[in-house]
């Protein structure tokens, strides 16, 4: 770990300039990921500005029914929010199955939306990895990628982006607020939020340097009482997930009348499945039009021989959380 | 005469632990937490590349970095003395892991290899001055996998520090499977495992003039001494190692690694006191592991299920320095009888370390394929799997023909099938179903050699006139137990209750123990502190009959018995403190010495045990759940049922891990270890662990040592895989011979 500096801001304005003035800066919230960066010489930033004393930790519902969730909540405290668990149980059933206990305490939910990749090529600092280092190369390709993307990859790069809430947001089109130096405020449709790697993997956001995220807006989704949040992984607890789904579904008369389905663990951002939704909107609610949603989403998958089975096991888990909802015992 | 009071049982008792107060209120010191004047922090640079040479090291950037001391490297650091064969650590002797000591040459054998020990004032500037260090490399293609070093496989004279030969055999293999109305033939591989203790391996270094004073977390603190002492050239008498508190090993510190011997030469470079801690991804890297390995069985048997074959074939990676494989084939082919029998080790020479003891070395993994060929068997055959196993009870070793010291494998059976509950069972597979869980059951033989030490065990205890008394063996106490389990020998021998008796451990300057490896420990360190304590009693008791100012004057020393410090014979008593203080005696000691009797060697030596599990399946997710694990054990004399129950508790999610998730993969390509993170390598979590349910079948075995103890820090692994594997099977009718088995295998 390099020799850094660090100071603590009072308010939102003073801790945008300081990291907007100095490139090597950077925000600290929660540091459940950061400070490991950090100490593996992933991160390399000279100066970090402690944002933790923001009054930015508030969960407000908004006069357009939609809920403002401050960036400096913390995982757990979202997750217990009683108008969370009523309008959106994706979103508290997806932070619940994320991290330990100890993690979420801590974690805020806008760094939720900034945690870096778990890929073990971009957390060793010495490997090639186009993420850190553009132009050396992606060694998970033909490498240890069992936990790899299967959607949205490139050439570049095949990471997955890691977080669980982020998948039932993409679902719930939440938007991503900011302020960047100047004041100056900025509101993100969520899958303009999250970048697809491209050929510039290293850029995964389209934040300006010092730019801060605020408040993460969750619009009124009626769908969305009924929804859930399952998470395939090895273990029970305290991994990340091999493929996740956020769905909620309603149905009149047997017939699909609004869904909403993102996967996670399969794809290089959060990732919305549009293919399926547009498949599912109006068709019967029945296996057989799950399976084929399922395997409209997957048609575009690139795996690894290490990760093929993700295919196979997005496309169940999807048919899984369907036929939950459906039949009406959605978790 | 009246009947006297037997004394009040220590043994055997639920004694909480003695130093469980210290350890939760963190009063109890690591061996990284002596805080000693002066003291400088030390870090390795491990080898990025898995074989070839160093070309150049740019250390100047490091050595200009704030607070470094000393920055060494294959260029600078002193040469060793002499490098000791590796020996397991039980021997007694100098212990090395591998032989092989880094940083003499440019040579680079596997990755991680320590390259440079970095030397600064805090902990934080010496990790970064060692990020600094610059290593060039000139690299050589390496094999770290099977896959990659299958052609070059060879068949060693002999494994395991030469212990245990290459080949061995019983009967005539090529008739037994002539014989056979039932074959089984499978091929089972098994992923790398590593530890992965609490406490990484540390170890603080202080010279004072030519004296060595080493505070290291170890599993023997006589193999860090002789180790470091013939690598440096010291002598013995030169080098203390003290080891008070040590954070969980299973096998990771039961070998003397390079950092001790390392953390000396930088303390003697610097001038000051060093502490050498490695991180957790060099614990990956720094102190061996289970070699990945593939096993091929073929078992025969005749219609009515005696089995008739045995043919066991290991293959397995090891280090370019020596032949080792954790002993897979001992168990397995001691476990039933069996008359026609071939085992058979075959090596990789492979860039990595040599491999190690990792709990239930060798058993864990040869009693996996021996037990999941047992069911298939016995599905073959239409058997219950525990009727095919009772039907091939061998009453002696069938390695030796020598009869048990003690068996209990039949009661471990049967009991630990009735609080399973597996005679309820319906043999077909696939039949229960909950929602989306497909559920089955299996199970398991349990078995773990009584590994015997082959020198003198010692302890010595005192006792003070105000009846206190304290007991002492070098022994550290890495998380078994063992220093309340000696507090509770102690006092059950001395005759005095255990809130009077304190044991003292974790030092070479008390009497020698070897390391404990191998679930050795219980049953070598309580025959020294029973030798000990109950020479001590004799020696009072005999004072006492022959003292003419004492009550007990002219007893029979045969009829006198001890309580709570009190000798009694008829209605004459006296306490151990009045018997000195009246002599102005201010203590009185005793020593003792145990080694195995020569009689041991005429009988087979084991702890038993049966494994049931129930797991559920999720098999359109590919979901494995274990729900239920009974184990029935019979370890001989349990002298603490609480600290017993732990030991095997652990050891049975052991096996889960083993089953399900334990994994590191190599990558090929670079030859590292691909995910050495505690978020990557998955050990089980609470969230995984079920409901383990632990029967003791109590038996008594008059051979194995004093108090016939046999140790449980092994056996509770022993078959819980096979049993887990097998469940699987019984819920999907699918048979995965790879562990762990994990959600792409049940796709």
């Amino acid at each position: 770990m390099r020799p850094i500096t660090y100071a603590r801001a009072a308010d939102a304005a003073t801790a945008i300039a300081a990291v907007s003035a100095d490139p090597g800066s950077a925000f600290l919230a929660g540091g459940t990921t950061e400070v490991d960066l950090l100490r593996q010489n992933v991160l390399t930033p000279r100066h970090l500005i402690d944002i933790n004393d923001l009054p930015l930790n508030s969960i407000e519902p908004q006069p357009d029914g939609a809920l403002r969730i401050g960036a400096l909540a913390r995982m757990s405290d979202v997750a217990a929010d009683p108008l969370v668990r009523e309008r959106y149980p994706m979103i508290a059933q997806a932070l619940e199955l994320g991290a330990s206990a100890q993690l979420r305490h801590m974690a805020s939910m806008g760094g939720n939306m900034m945690q870096r990749v778990r890929c073990s090529y971009f957390r060793d600092a010495e490997s090639p990895c186009n993420k850190r280092e553009p132009g050396t190369g992606c060694p998970a390709i033909e490498g240890v990628s069992r936990g790899h993307a299967v959607l949205g990859v490139s050439e570049h790069c095949v990471a997955t982006h890691p977080s669980d809430v982020a998948v039932a947001l993409a679902a719930l089109q939440a938007r991503v607020h900011t302020q960047g130096p100047g004041e100056e405020t900025h509101a993100y449709a969520f899958d303009d939020f999250f970048l697809l790697p491209g050929s510039t993997p290293d850029r995964e956001h389209p934040l300006a340097h010092g730019e801060l995220i605020t408040a993460i807006e969750v619009p009124a989704v009626p769908v969305a009482r009924r929804s859930l949040y399952l998470k395939v992984r090895d273990r029970e607890s305290y991994e990340f997930a091999l493929v996740s789904v956020a769905a909620a579904l309603s149905l009149v008369d047997g017939t699909i009348a609004d869904v909403r389905l993102a996967l996670g663990g399969v794809a290089t951002r959060p990732w919305r499945a549009m293919h399926a939704e547009d498949f599912l909107i109006g068709a019967v609610a029945q296996r057989a039009n799950f399976e084929q949603a399922a395997r409209v989403e997957l048609s575009t998958a690139r795996p690894t021989p290490m990760n093929a089975f993700k295919v196979e096991l997005a496309q169940r888990a999807m048919v899984r959380a369907l036929e939950t909802l459906a039949n009406g015992s959605p978790a | 005469m009246t009947a006297t009071a037997p004394p009040a049982p220590a043994i055997g008792q639920s004694l909480d632990r003695v130093d469980g107060r210290q350890k939760v209120t963190g009063a109890a010191r690591y061996s990284a937490e002596i805080p000693l004047h002066g003291i400088a922090y030390a870090h390795l640079v491990g080898a990025r590349i898995a074989g070839g040479r160093i070309t150049a090291v740019d250390a100047g950037a490091a050595r200009a970095a704030d607070g470094v001391l000393a920055v060494l490297t294959h260029e600078n650091l002193e040469k060793i003395a002499s490098l000791p064969p590796l020996l397991p650590s039980l021997a007694g002797s100098a212990a090395p892991g591998q032989t092989f000591f880094p940083m003499q040459d440019a040579t680079v054998h596997y990755a991680g290899q320590p390259v440079a020990v970095v030397v600064a004032d805090t902990h934080e500037r010496a990790r970064h001055a060692a990020s600094l260090v610059r290593v060039r490399y000139e690299e050589s293609s390496s094999v770290t996998t099977i896959d990659q070093g299958r052609d070059q496989a060879y068949e060693p004279e002999a494994i395991f520090a030469d212990f245990i030969p290459g080949r061995s055999g019983r009967g005539d293999i090529e008739a037994g499977i002539a014989q056979a109305e039932a074959l089984v033939q499978g091929e089972f591989s098994y992923a790398a495992n590593h530890h992965n203790p609490i406490e990484p391996s540390a170890t603080t270094a202080q010279w004072d003039g030519d004296e060595l004073v080493l505070h290291d977390a170890t599993q023997g603190v006589n193999a860090t001494r002789l180790t470091v002492a013939a690598l440096l050239g010291l002598p013995i008498t030169k080098v203390r190692v003290v080891s008070h508190f040590v954070g969980g090993s299973f096998g990771s510190k039961a070998m003397i690694w390079h950092h001790p011997a390392l953390a000396a030469m930088a303390a003697r470079e610097v001038g000051r006191p060093v502490k050498l801690s490695l991180t957790r991804e060099q614990m990956f890297t720094s102190c061996g592991h289970r070699e990945e390995q593939e096993q091929r069985i073929t078992l025969g048997a005749t219609r009515d299920g005696k089995l008739t074959a045995l043919r066991h074939h290991k293959l397995s990676p090891t280090s370019p320095f020596d032949h080792w494989a954790e002993p897979s084939l001992g168990v397995a082919s001691q476990i039933y009888g069996c008359p026609h029998y071939e085992g058979v080790y075959r090596l990789i020479r492979a860039n990595t370390m040599t491999p190690t003891f990792t709990r239930c070395p060798g058993e864990a993994s040869g009693m996996h394929a021996l037990e999941c060929s047992m069911d298939e068997l016995a599905q073959q055959l239409g058997l219950d799997p525990l009727e095919l196993r009772l039907r091939n009870i061998s009453d002696t070793d069938p390695a030796t023909g020598h009869p048990w010291s003690s068996s209990g494998l039949k009661e471990c059976y049967e009991r630990g099938a009735a609080r399973f509950g597996w005679h309820d069972r319906d043999p077909e597979p696939g039949r229960r179903r909950e929602g989306h869980w497909l559920i089955g059951t299996g199970m398991a033989t349990a078995g773990y050699p009584v590994y015997q030490p082959n020198n003198p065990q010692r302890a010595r205890a005192r006792i003070y006139a105000d009846g206190t008394a304290v007991v002492q063996a070098a022994t550290p106490d890495f998380g078994t137990g063992v220093a309340t389990v000696m507090t509770q020998v102690a006092a059950e021998t001395l005759g005095i209750s255990v809130d009077r008796c304190r044991f003292e451990n974790g030092d070479t300057d008390l009497p020698n123990i070897s390391a404990a490896v191998g679930s050795s420990g219980a049953g070598m360190i309580s025959a020294a502190v029973h030798t000990a304590a109950k020479a001590l009693r004799d020696q009072l008791v005999t004072r006492a009959v022959a003292d003419s100012g004492s009550p007990l004057h002219g007893a029979d020393p045969a009829t006198v018995t001890v309580r709570d410090g009190v000798m009694t014979a008829g209605s004459d008593a006296e306490s151990y403190a009045d018997l000195l203080r009246r002599n102005f005696q201010p203590d009185a000691e005793a020593s003792g010495a145990w080694m195995p009797a020569e009689a041991t060697e005429q009988y087979g030596m084991m702890t038993f045990g049966a494994q049931f599990a129930e797991v559920a399946v999720d098999a359109e997710l590919g979901l494995i759940r274990v729900r239920r694990l009974t184990g029935a054990f019979a370890p001989g004399r349990v002298l603490n049922p609480k600290t017993c129950r732990s030991q095997l508790i652990g050891g049975m999610l052991w096996g889960l891990g083993q089953a399900l998730l334990e994994s590191n993969r190599m990558q090929p390509r670079t030859g590292r270890w691909a995910n050495s993170n505690l978020g990557e390598y998955l050990i089980a979590v609470n969230a995984d662990v079920p409901d383990v349910d632990i029967e003791l079948v109590d038996v008594e075995d008059r051979i194995v040592n004093p108090l016939g103890v046999k140790g449980v820090g092994e056996v509770g692994q022993v078959g819980v895989s096979a049993a887990i594997a097998n469940a699987v099977h019984h819920a999907t009718g699918r048979r995965v011979r790879k562990v762990p088995i994990t959600i792409e295998d049940m796709l």
